[in-house]
């Protein structure tokens, strides 16, 4: 794992993938899938677009602004969705997050 | 994010994933995500339950590195995603490193199924530099006295300790595969705290499934009905329990279900493998069933080509070559008529109807000599090797 596990997902979590969950565009199938251990998962769109925007750098909270402002919608009801998406991928063990070091 | 599958259907043997929706590309044949090669059956360990077939592929018969390598990039081409390197045991392959560093060059997502007792660190670290993804360590109990024993490996357990500690330090997610019977499902509670302990990410409990070498050794490994509603019971407590720390597949024994398993999910359907020598199987039994011919990869025909078209792979799809009961069955695509190998091992033709169906003539009496094989004090294992299986030194009670 690239981080913590049992992770609680709130607003200022930086969630990433862990270096076991590959997101890859599947050619022949013409789906995003999430490859992990023994596992292939379907990402729905808007799940994919949340975890191309979960670079380490991006906290939730910065995703939920950038969702609500292309799709001109309520940033509230974006940001619930977006973390019980996110709580649900680290429920499985397929989401980490980065933290400060600490000294 | 509803759409995200859980890939591996609770009812299946076997942990592979498959991407399945209703009328997707896998339910027509498609080609499947995963894939499992068996590259060698060599293997230092002799467990009693062993998935290879009674009769193995020698060192001389298997695929040659270049052989690999290209069943490798043939895959990724078809649409396979992931690999998993099983065996035998895989690092017997002198060459693992190279194949590995090949799938992972071709983009495909590589696992490694291991019993870890032939690993060096630094040949865990050449694997992890290769790309290697994920990393499954089988385990045979808790403590060396019975897992040693169950394995006929002397110091393996402690060796696999330190494989895992080493996968974890190497930052490669870990896998505990615990494979359950009557000798060792009192370790259960322990076998889950272990996995815990040893930071795995995913905990199989697979209960033994009796094909090939292990219902040779049925009578010594066939648990009682009480040991298994156990064995569920703290499964569940322990999902609950370890939820985002450690993720628990469970596989129970279909003898003692009420409805046969999906095996496969289907045969033909959503899985292959390929043998030590190359054959393209539906599945890692399926050369117990006489009378089918497997292609090899070094007949001239692609992968995708013994997929689609070949008669063995042909015989059991769908639902037109079954039989009463199942022909008019309202499960029969449900289940597909449960395990074609079981079938065969057990009522000689693997058109009938899996013994482990309650609708199968045979399901009462199997499952009554299940259940007196597991009160049964036959303790001793017959250990798998090319010779044909030896004997437990020893006497039952």
């Amino acid at each position: 794992m690239a981080g913590p596990r049992n992770i609680s997902v709130g607003e200022a979590s930086r969630p990433v993938l862990p270096r076991h969950a590959k997101l890859k565009y599947d050619e022949t199938r013409k789906v995003w899938v999430i490859l992990a251990p023994e596992r292939v998962l379907a990402p729905d769109e808007i799940a994919v677009e949340v975890l191309q925007l979960c670079d380490g750098k991006r906290n939730v909270g910065d995703v939920a602004d950038q969702l609500a402002a292309k799709y001109a919608a309520p940033r509230e009801a974006i940001l619930t969705d977006v973390i019980a998406m996110l709580q649900d991928l680290a429920d499985k063990g397929f989401l980490t997050e980065i933290r400060e070091k600490t000294p | 994010m509803s759409d995200v599958l859980p890939t591996i259907p609770p009812d299946t043997s076997d942990s592979l994933a498959v991407l399945e929706k209703a009328r997707s590309t896998a339910e027509t044949f498609g080609i499947p995500l995963a894939v499992l090669l068996e590259i060698t059956h060599r293997c230092p360990l002799q467990c009693p339950y062993c998935s290879n077939p009674v009769e193995l592929d020698r060192s001389g018969k298997e695929l040659t590195t270049e052989e690999w390598k290209k069943v490798l990039s043939e895959l990724a081409e078809i649409g396979v995603l992931q690999v998993h390197f099983s065996g035998g045991e895989p690092t017997a392959r002198k060459d693992l490193v190279e194949l590995v560093k090949h799938a992972s060059d071709v983009g495909l997502y590589t696992n490694l199924i291991t019993s870890a007792v032939l690993l060096t660190r630094e040949k865990l670290g050449e694997l992890a530099d290769a790309g290697l993804c994920h990393v499954q360590i089988s385990f045979q109990g808790i403590e060396e006295g019975l897992a040693d024993r169950v394995a006929g490996y002397k110091g393996g357990h402690r060796k696999k300790l330190e494989v895992a500690k080493w996968t974890r330090e190497l930052d490669l997610p870990l896998t505990v595969n615990a494979v359950m019977h009557r000798q060792n499902l009192h370790q259960l509670p322990e076998i889950i705290q272990m996995s815990v302990d040893l930071d795995a990410d995913r905990l199989e409990v697979a209960n033994v499934q009796y094909y090939g070498w292990a219902l040779k050794n049925r009578a010594a490994l066939m648990p009682t009905v009480a040991q298994l509603d156990e064995c569920t019971r703290l499964v569940e407590e322990a999902r609950e329990r370890l939820k985002g720390t450690l993720s628990i597949d469970y596989v129970v024994p279909d003898y003692y279900a009420l409805r046969p398993k999906k095996c496969m999910g289907g045969w033909g359907r959503q899985f292959f493998n390929i043998s030590p020598a190359g054959k393209v199987l539906p599945c890692h039994a399926a050369e117990s069933i006489t009378g089918l011919e497997f292609l090899s990869l070094r007949s001239n025909h692609s992968i995708a080509w013994i997929w689609q078209n070949s008669e063995a792979f042909n015989r059991y799809r769908g639902t037109g070559w079954m039989k009463e009961p199942c022909k008019t069955c309202e499960f029969r695509e449900i289940d597909f008529g449960g395990c074609r190998c079981q079938a065969f091992a057990l009522t000689g033709d693997a058109a009938n109807t899996d013994p482990a169906c309650a609708l199968s003539p045979l399901h009462e009496t199997i499952f009554k000599q299940a259940e007196r094989e597991a009160e049964g004090e036959t303790n001793r294992f017959l250990y798998r090797n090319f010779a044909g299986g030896t004997l437990e030194p020893g006497n039952d009670a």
